[in-house]
């Protein structure tokens, strides 16, 4: 009887240590690659510690962490008000650290002459007001619309920050960004949308300067406009947590923000983090 | 004596075992697909699938589950695919059937047989990389993603079950038919087409009815070629999403247990029914030529 008290004494404390050294992340398909190899790297650095990265899109991630079945979900999107209301409602306190920054980029063919689009633009050629690339300062030629699958988040978020309305039924549906690529280079009225991380290694299509607030266009390849927000299509890539990070979840951080850490963001195409992100994320960590 | 009696009756049970573990099991599929795709209709209207025009369960707005564009896309596609496969493959049967002799027939069918087995993702790639620009620059259209390429690509994966099941049907024909024609004076092509074939009708129409199905059921090729916008098309070059692409995009995502993940198995359901038309119809044309001549 004593032997099995024994037994059952070091299971618990065998589960109980399991259990601290076990991280859960769970979210956006965005970020499923740079959180995958950030985990790799951080479990080089603290073999106690087990880092089990899932997708599923940032609603889900997001879904999880209420309903505590993740330590940190992935968003490349910010909370929705009613989320975090619910959130809340449930007693959790959501919490998000940037670990580094994507810039969407609109591309056109590279013989398309136009180069320079607001917001509002590219909002009524995505909803399908404007049919003809003549109407935005191109020569008189049709515009043939690309995107993503419904499955992919940078499809729900250049919908919501963008369009604020529905995707013309025309648009072609693309399997990805390297389909998005192709089919624009091909097609001389085409335009789409792609990660910034794209950009440097295709060739045949031309990236859109954005307007931005302050009424100058900017490129997605500007990375100081990217940082501050001038460029209107930058997204900071979320990791929301419940209260104040502390112990494994906080090491996590801390190690994807430091140098090392950002590097593995740099090499997945997204951006570091810096400027107005990094004070956010000072107050968040509290240091 | 005894020891051989017990080895057939375990044979028998063996055999008896694995065909009804084949029923079972596809009448669990069946029996899945009813009872997760009619969960639907608790968050869609049963008039708002069967005939919406619109599919966009991801919407900004309200979500809709609009059958009529996805079945639109899939009819469509088919409908090209088989105005191509039906004429070159019923040629092509009667060419391998009646004219090719020996091993050099034999040869041909294989080839042929094989090509049934080709990855569809490998025709879907050609599609995409051959077929789109030369559409496009054929017809100077802006883009070669559409119904013409996804019904071109299709008509090449039925090509296969068209010709080699025709073939079969024509080879049923008893040569004595053949014969009289000769005798009247046919030449070998008169014969072919204007005797053996009609003969041959039922079996024709069967391996069309498969080719249907296989050009229907098809998902991948498709999906990378089509274009994919959930829209009922007004030219050949429009883009177009069929029933099985949108279950392959949308499911992988889909959050469990919500309208539009039961939406996708009612989408699943209705490819399923066709399928079970098709192959019934198909199937009782077949065993009809058979017994046509064994009188």
């Amino acid at each position: 009887m004593k032997r099995f008290a024994t037994l059952a004494a070091t299971a618990l404390l065998l589960a109980g240590t399991v259990q601290a050294g076990e991280l859960l992340i769970k979210g956006s398909d965005t970020m499923l690659n740079v959180t995958q190899r950030l985990a790799e790297a951080f479990m080089a650095a603290r073999p106690d510690v087990t880092v089990s990265v899932t997708g599923g899109g940032s609603g889900v991630g997001i879904n999880s962490l209420m309903n505590g079945e993740c330590d940190i979900a992935n968003a490349s999107r910010d909370m929705r008000p009613k989320e975090d209301s619910t959130a809340r409602a449930k007693g959790i306190d959501p919490r998000a650290v940037v670990i580094g920054i994507d810039g969407l980029s609109v591309i056109v063919n590279e013989k398309n002459p136009v180069r320079k689009l607001t917001m509002e633009q590219v909002g009524a050629i995505y909803r399908g007001e404007i049919k003809n690339w003549n109407q935005v300062g191109g020569p008189n030629r049709a515009i043939s619309l690309y995107g993503r699958q419904p499955s992919s988040g940078t499809f729900v978020l250049f919908r919501d920050v963008t369009l604020k309305g529905e995707y013309a039924v025309t648009m072609r549906q693309m399997t990805g960004t390297a389909a998005i690529v192709e089919a624009v280079k091909q097609d001389v009225g085409g335009i789409g949308y792609i990660g910034v991380g794209y950009l440097n290694e295709a060739t045949g299509i031309a990236s859109v300067d954005i307007r931005g607030k302050d009424g100058n266009y900017y490129s997605p390849l500007n990375a100081q406009a990217v940082y501050d927000g001038r460029y209107a299509l930058s997204r900071p890539l979320n990791q929301y947590v419940n209260g104040r990070p502390s112990g494994e979840t906080r090491a996590f951080f801390e190690f994807a923000l430091s140098e090392a850490g950002q590097k593995v963001v740099e090499g997945e195409g997204f951006y570091p983090v810096g400027g107005d992100y990094a004070v956010r994320n000072a107050a968040v960590l509290g240091n | 004596m005894k020891l051989r009696n017990l080895g057939d009756r375990a044979a028998r049970l063996v055999f008896l075992a694995n065909a009804l573990l084949a029923a079972v099991v596809l009448l669990g599929i069946l029996g899945y697909l009813l009872v997760y795709g009619l969960r639907t209709f608790t968050g869609t209207s049963v008039a708002g699938f069967l005939f919406g025009g619109r599919w966009n369960p991801d919407a900004y707005g309200e979500p809709v589950y609009g059958l009529v564009p996805l079945l639109a896309g899939s009819f469509f596609t088919t409908l090209i695919a088989l105005a191509v496969g039906i004429p070159v493959g019923v040629a092509g049967a009667v060419f391998i059937a009646e004219r090719l002799k020996g091993r050099f027939r034999v040869v041909v069918k294989t080839v042929v047989e094989l090509f049934a087995g080709f990855p569809s993702v490998v025709l879907g790639f050609f599609g995409l990389v051959v077929v789109a620009p030369f559409i496009s620059r054929l017809f100077n259209v802006p883009s070669g993603l559409g119904l013409l390429n996804a019904g071109f690509i299709l008509a090449l994966m039925s090509l296969p079950t068209i010709i080699s099941v025709s073939d079969d049907a024509l080879r049923v024909v008893p040569q004595s038919y053949r014969e009289a024609a000769y005798a009247l004076g046919a030449t070998p092509w008169t014969t072919a087409i204007r005797v053996v074939l009609p003969a041959a009708k039922s079996g024709i129409l069967a391996a069309v009815m498969l080719g249907f199905g296989r050009a229907i059921g098809e998902t991948m090729a498709v999906l990378m070629v089509a274009g994919n916008a959930a829209i009922i098309p007004k030219a050949i070059f429009d883009p177009v999403q069929t029933i099985t692409a949108t279950i392959a995009i949308e499911l992988g995502e889909v959050p469990f247990h919500t309208t539009h993940f039961y939406a996708l198995f009612a989408l699943g359901l209705v490819l399923f029914l066709i399928a079970l038309a098709t192959n019934l119809v198909a199937e009782s044309l077949i065993r009809r030529e058979k017994k046509s001549f064994t009188l």
